[in-house]
């Protein structure tokens, strides 16, 4: 425990309820002032398997884990044995009784005290939660405050259950409190859920995935709060042409999926782009190709998402790194969306997608792109009007006296299929001329973020869910960290301001081939050197610290 | 609105003799007719799939998506998702919905949504010049199968009165009243409405005497009857010959899948804002 700052590692069998047990810690440390991130490492399988968690707090923003922790929760014996290494001197396990054992750990008498409460087993979890709070030396009332809004089932059983196992055990540590601001703690695919509902999604198509699966749940559970259709598709090729079905009727749809689904969505892409139908994609990347690693991450589809579908069309990109930057920027992507009638891929991970950040509520990027629409007076009505934005004003179904008609062929100004050069030529211009405006308006959103020392001449590429590892491994090694948000269209004269007096960087990414730094050369950026990883994880802080020097060494 | 002003500018280019031509107009005077009852015309949306059943989306003054290769339905399910006021169509080919998409058929016909399918099924393609098509006879010489087709045709109607649809009609181009008459009671059943349009390529698969010589009306009064549905079904197979029938197959009510998803009524920002608040309390 580093004064500042402390990680606990809760592992257990899948269905022991890892995942909930870790948000309950990450709200509680939340809640004593720390900023939380929690990793989820789970097997793809539902019963069985070890699934763990990893909670780091600290005072200030943290978006990666470290290599060691302070805390072991251990629900069953396996866990001790494949972290036990990671344990900090002064560090402690805390471990189911009944099945788990180490030198010096403290045992929580699980079995007995659920035979007490007639609690079913899955609440182990809480018992665990209750001993640490006792050993950490948190208080009580910490517990009695988080339970009923983390654990809103059988609150006051799984309440119970925590005391026992608080009062059974000793005090051996004391994470302080911080006065830092309380601030809520959520998965990127709810900070994502929540971006979209403020850009104004009223129904969400997806067909299940790891890792925005969860979102789907998200929205389904709220449906009525949110006032948002969830519809579940028997693929992702229906659920992405039922979106655009919506688009053309005034709906504002998003879809969510991963790599795999996305390879399903990429013909519906292509007709977005000459039917110049707004689209929402969220694209949560695992590790591929093909089925790859199911529930681990990777950041191997940025290419793709840049090149997907056939034919040349404008889209937007853009690939937050946590989840305050996931919910401003899925709102930004919707809005942009609908201004510029082009796809826009929210482009996510794993780590973000199923991790836990906390969230800065009012850090907000204003943006108030509105869609362009028809003067109500102008008929007849010609959905694909040439203009000087290249944006050609919108009007839905029902409107008498006109024909509405979008078209998968290259057509005229009214819709109609058309197939001389002229018409061809002239559609084709209208549609890349809103790339300018589209990259303009983006220039003014701070699409390019800096971090680190901002004035040193090395510096560390990045984009996505590596932010939080980079931005500490730069301020630690005294490197700029340049970090595009927005990927497309690529935003050149923010980044040109961001590489300014550099002379060597080193592109951090969690691809095989370094993906970022190829795009970056596209615009004349040579990457000095690639610090990549590709076994499905995040990089650690000591990991990325480690790699980082080698390269700049 | 007269019938003619249905009918587009862009110039028709189907091979003379045609189908297409009767469904054309069979949809044009069912359309003028609707309108001149007081249906507003402006609430119809076609959604033509890729093939040449499609370019019906360009000769018709209608609001209409022209979509994909065996991707109208999801389209259509999304329009009336986003505004089930609308009366939406889908004009599909049989390669085009029996063969690439039929996925989406049979999920229509599952969840009843309030759409209506009608499939020109000239047994072969067309814009591709002249492959067999999943409803094609075995031993069908076309430019894929020089030696005959291997497979055996699908049977459409059994498949999608065993996938759930609510309104299954059977049509002829050689029949154009009674086509008008299936596409009106198609377009007025609430719920997923199908017809398999049997229909003559003049080009590539000519059985104008074939449909002919076997096709008959099926009794209008006992559609209700799944039974009897079944059997009409399976009375031809789209291969061996037998008897064609013709008409509504089937007809029946149920609740629709737009029912079961109503357009939730728009929360103005401060309430969305307070929701979204709400739930981030939830989660300090």
């Amino acid at each position: 425990m580093d004064g500042d700052e402390i990680s606990v590692l809760i592992g257990g069998r899948a269905g022991d309820g890892v995942s909930s047990a870790g948000q309950v810690v990450a709200q509680m440390l939340a809640h004593m002032g720390y900023q939380v991130h929690m990793y989820f490492d789970y097997p793809s399988l539902i019963k069985g398997g070890h699934n763990f968690a990893i909670i780091r707090g600290a005072e200030r923003q943290v978006g990666a884990v470290r290599e060691s922790v302070d805390f072991i929760l251990a629900l069953n014996q396996e866990t001790i044995e494949l972290h036990k290494k990671k344990l900090n001197p002064g560090g402690v396990i805390i471990c189911n009784g009944d099945n788990a054992h180490h030198p010096g750990a403290v045992q929580v008498p699980i079995g007995s005290i659920l035979n007490n409460e007639q609690a079913p087993a899955v609440m182990g979890n809480s018992a665990i939660i209750g001993a640490f709070l006792k050993v950490a030396g948190i208080d009580w009332d910490v517990a009695e405050e988080v339970f009923p809004e983390a654990v809103p089932k059988e609150t006051d059983q799984n309440l119970r259950v925590a005391r026992q196992a608080y009062d059974a055990a000793d005090l051996q540590a004391t994470v302080k409190k911080l006065p830092g601001r309380r601030l809520p703690v959520m998965t990127g695919n709810e900070a994502i859920g929540i971006g979209l509902l403020e850009g104004g999604i009223t129904v969400y198509f997806a067909y299940p995935m790891s890792p925005t699966s969860n979102l789907m749940h998200f929205f389904a559970a709220n449906t009525d709060e949110f006032h948002i259709r969830v519809i579940q598709p028997e693929g992702e090729i229906a659920g992405v042409l039922n979106a655009l079905g919506c688009s053309y009727a005034g709906a504002r749809a998003a879809i969510g999926t991963s790599g795999g689904g996305f390879c399903l969505m990429t013909e519906a892409l292509g007709l977005a782009g000459i039917a110049e139908l707004p689209l929402v994609i969220v694209l949560g990347q695992r590790a591929g190709p093909s089925t790859g690693l199911a529930t681990y991450t990777a950041q191997s589809d940025l290419l793709f998402a840049l090149n997907a579908g056939h034919g040349d069309f404008p889209r937007f990109i853009a690939a937050p790194g946590d989840t305050t930057e996931a919910r401003n920027w899925s709102r930004i992507a919707t809005v942009l969306a609908w201004k510029y009638q082009v796809p826009a891929i929210i482009l996510s991970d794993k780590i973000i997608c199923e991790g836990l950040y906390s969230t800065d509520p009012d850090l907000s990027v204003d943006c108030h792109a509105e869609p362009v629409m028809a003067d109500p007076g102008v008929h007849p009505y010609m959905r694909y009007q040439v203009t000087g934005s290249g944006i050609s004003p919108l009007r839905f179904p029902p409107s008498a006296g006109d024909w509405i008609k979008v078209n998968s062929h290259v057509h005229d100004t009214d819709g109609t299929t058309a197939e001389e050069h002229w018409v061809a030529k002239a559609m084709a211009d209208k549609r890349n001329i809103k790339v300018a405006g589209m990259r303009e308006e983006v220039e003014g959103l701070n699409p390019v973020e800096v971090t680190g020392n901002t004035n040193s001449d090395g510096a560390l590429l990045t984009w996505g869910s590596n932010k939080g590892a980079c931005d500490e491994v730069g301020k630690l090694l005294d490197l700029r960290v340049i970090r595009p948000i927005v990927v497309c269209p690529f935003p050149e004269r923010s980044f040109a301001n961001a590489m300014k007096g550099v002379r060597r960087f080193y592109s951090v990414e969690t691809n095989e081939t370094g993906q970022l730094a190829r795009l970056v050369s596209q615009s004349g950026y040579r990457a000095n050197g690639l610090v990549l990883k590709y076994d499905g994880r995040p990089f650690t802080i000591e990991e990325l610290t480690a790699r980082v020097r080698e390269v700049i060494s | 609105m007269k019938g003619s002003d249905l009918i587009s500018h862009a110039k028709n280019t189907w091979c003379p003799g045609c189908g297409n031509f009767i469904v054309q107009h069979a949809l044009k005077d069912v359309i003028s007719d609707l309108g001149s009852e007081g249906y507003p015309i402006e609430n119809f949306v076609l959604v033509a799939g890729i093939g040449q059943h499609a370019k019906i989306f360009d000769f018709m003054n209608l609001n209409g998506f022209y979509s994909l290769h065996g991707r109208t339905i999801p389209v259509a399910t999304g329009i009336k998702l986003a505004n089930p006021g609308l009366k939406v169509l889908c004009i599909a080919g049989d390669g085009d919905c029996y063969a690439e998409g039929i996925e989406h058929l049979i999920f229509a016909a599952k969840r009843n949504v309030d759409i209506t399918v009608m499939v020109h099924n000239n047994r072969v393609y067309g814009l591709t010049t002249g492959q067999f098509t999943p409803t094609s006879p075995s031993g069908f010489h076309g430019r894929s199968t020089p030696k005959g087709e291997q497979e055996n045709p699908l049977n459409p109607l059994d498949l999608v009165l065993a996938s759930g649809a609510t309104f299954i009609g059977r049509g002829y181009t050689g029949r154009r009243e009674q086509l008008k008459f299936l596409l009106r009671t198609a377009l007025l059943h609430k719920g997923f409405s199908f017809i398999d349009n049997l229909q003559v390529c003049a080009t590539y698969y000519n059985l104008t005497d074939y449909y002919n010589e076997r096709v008959y009306d099926w009794d209008a009064c006992s559609s209700g009857d799944y039974l009897v549905a079944h059997q009409r079904a399976r009375e031809w197979d789209y291969n061996a010959d037998a008897k064609i029938g013709l008409g509504i197959m089937y007809q029946h009510e149920a609740p629709t899948y737009e029912e079961g998803y109503p357009v939730p009524v728009s929360l103005s920002e401060e309430e969305r804002g307070h929701a979204i608040r709400k739930f981030m309390d939830s989660r300090l």
